[in-house]
């Protein structure tokens, strides 16, 4: 067993610090330490608490890095984004570009769902998509989490890092699914992959899945969008945010590479509210399997 | 560092911070004719009437051999001329130009001065405050954080100005004081003062008109982070080139006067004034030939 995604998180925390950078947030011993991500060290070594409003707590963090400290910046659901993401995206985010100023942030962001609501719920990385100059990734495994971490700390941009509770105890890496002739190809991103991976459990349409770590700048190889080429019934994007934002832009861009149609499943369209019967899930290999019987069923009804 | 060590303000100090103010008065008028005959495309944020605030922290902290971090934001020239920036490449900056100090991308409200360490604004009102925090924690560097009354109503800037006092850091805020919101009244706007706002989060909090001697003494007695809100007047419009229809109080006319009076052996002022017109009108010309 290797380490779990979580123990890998606290050690790059832990060995950023100690190069003389900071790590700020709210609440940054709250529920164990935010589940164990977060070493258990103090202001002295860099651990900054930022208990006041959370549009400053952004702008203070944005004024950290403009001095060289590449701060970890840790938001404990992504939902809070919607106030912590303004000074950092336009200021972080445009920075390099106006001033010829660097301004590197890890935006540590963190997604989870069940019966926490529509701010605490799901991911919400398309809020800093719109953004030029802002890099987004979805790490789901332990190396994947190190790679974005070593891309992050080897340039010079702000990296905002989608994370999903639940693959905190993932001790293993992913492989992609190849299979010759698929009828679907599927690109799943953040914790999708998980029951995208399983879908052959439940369907029998042969489908190739290519989980994704990078949102943007999008990383799908010649060799996926040749296979999509190949693919009898096209592409489906995972999310776990809502559509109407980077899923549909990968969908067509992908479109535009492959002439393929390619559709997306993410969160439903509507507000997840505080009790298990109306949350918002992100789909599941049974939607998943069922949005592909769809979607072939569109196809072959055309065709007839 | 808690105070500044504490300096006399001398005639040579009055002098020097007059200088810079007439400096920055001249550029503006230029730029003024210049905005006037469709010169640029874009709108320019002109400082004329608050320049005393800058020239006078400026020269008091050039007397404590500091150099601070600074962060404004538009209607920043008069900000970026008294800390000494690099007077051509703001003029490019104007124009537009590669050359200019943001290579030609911030045009008149995101001016930068990488040599006196001066950073540039995104546009958003205020934001300038709590990321010149963040910069100031990190470095335990004085840093000044400038802003006018409008955009120190900000939520992000007063909880900013209260962090700072809970972390006791070595920062400056200036709220340069015009009473307007482009042009809405302060009165219409809110009941309190930026100054006892500042008293109320433990930012030792100032607040005096853009009187040399009274800003000097501020800066004397201030236990940082402090807080000094400064009142003067706009002489332009919020943006571009014309004259709002208020009585306005000058403060370089006010200096000009004493100065004639008190230093008439110290400082020549029409020969002054005639060698800064000069400068300026060379280093335009020699900019938009080009």
């Amino acid at each position: 067993m290797g380490q779990t995604l979580r123990e890998v998180i606290r050690e790059l925390t832990a060995s950023h610090l100690k190069l003389g950078n900071q790590l700020f947030g709210q609440c940054l011993t709250a529920v164990g330490w935010v589940n164990g991500t977060v070493p258990e060290l103090t202001e002295n070594d860099g651990l900054v608490e930022l208990s006041m409003a959370d549009v400053m707590a952004g702008g203070v963090v944005v004024g950290s890095a403009l001095m060289g400290k590449r701060p970890i910046y840790l938001v404990r659901y992504q939902g809070f984004q919607w106030f912590n993401s303004p000074i950092i995206a336009n200021y972080a985010g445009k920075s390099k570009d106006i001033w010829q100023r660097p301004c590197p942030i890890f935006i540590r962001s963190i997604a989870m769902e069940g019966g926490i609501g529509p701010v605490g719920g799901s991911s919400h990385h398309g809020l800093f998509y719109r953004m030029p100059g802002i890099k987004i990734a979805a790490p789901m495994t332990p190396n994947e989490y190190k790679q974005v971490y070593q891309e992050f700390m080897e340039g010079d941009d702000t990296v905002y890092v989608s994370e999903h509770r639940n693959s905190y105890n993932v001790d293993y890496e992913t492989s992609d699914v190849v299979i010759d002739n698929a009828d679907f190809i599927l690109f799943p991103f953040s914790i999708t992959r998980y029951e995208a991976l399983n879908i052959g459990s439940v369907t029998n349409f042969k489908c190739s899945v290519f989980p994704q770590c990078w949102i943007s700048p999008l990383k799908i190889t010649t060799e996926q969008i040749d296979a999509l080429k190949k693919s009898k019934y096209g592409g489906v994007v995972l999310d776990d945010d809502y559509p109407n934002g980077i899923a549909k832009q990968i969908a067509y861009e992908l479109m535009h590479k492959s002439g393929k149609p390619v559709h997306v499943l993410c969160i439903d369209e509507r507000t997840a509210g505080f009790q298990p019967h109306n949350d918002n899930f992100p789909p599941s290999k049974h939607k998943i399997s069922e949005f592909l019987q769809q979607i072939y069923n569109e196809q072959v009804s055309n065709y007839i | 560092m808690e105070r500044f060590t504490y300096k006399q303000f001398t005639g040579l100090d009055r002098i020097e911070t007059f200088t810079k103010a007439l400096y920055s008065r001249k550029f503006e008028e230029h730029v003024f004719n210049l905005i006037k005959n469709n010169t640029f495309k874009y709108p320019l944020y002109l400082s004329a009437g608050e320049e005393y605030a800058p020239a006078t922290i400026a020269t008091y902290l050039k007397r404590q051999n500091i150099k601070p971090l600074i962060f404004g934001q538009h209607r920043g020239h008069s900000i970026y001329l008294s800390f000494d920036g690099n007077k051509d490449k703001l003029v490019c900056e104007l124009l537009g130009k590669k050359t200019g100090c943001a290579e030609g991308m911030g045009g008149s409200a995101s001016i930068q001065g990488k040599d006196i360490d001066m950073f540039g604004h995104d546009g958003l009102m205020g934001t300038q405050i709590p990321i010149a925090v963040g910069a100031c924690h990190a470095t335990n560097r004085l840093t000044l954080a400038i802003c006018g009354d409008a955009a120190a109503e900000e939520d992000y800037v007063m909880s900013a100005i209260a962090w700072a006092g809970t972390k006791k850091l070595p920062i400056l805020f200036i709220v340069t004081d015009n009473n307007l919101s482009i042009l809405t009244e302060k009165s219409i706007r809110r009941n309190w003062e930026m100054s006892t706002f500042a008293n109320s989060v433990n930012v030792d909090g100032y607040d005096v008109d853009d009187d040399p001697k009274l800003i000097w003494h501020c800066l004397n007695n201030i236990k940082l982070p402090g807080l000094i809100n400064i009142r003067a007047d706009r002489l332009f419009w919020h943006a571009g080139a014309g004259i709002d229809n208020y009585v306005k109080r000058d403060r370089i006319k006010l200096e000009r006067d004493k100065l004639s009076f008190l230093y008439r052996d110290d400082i020549d002022i029409p020969h002054v004034e005639s060698q800064i017109k000069t400068d300026i009108n060379n280093l335009w010309d020699k900019h938009l030939e080009k």
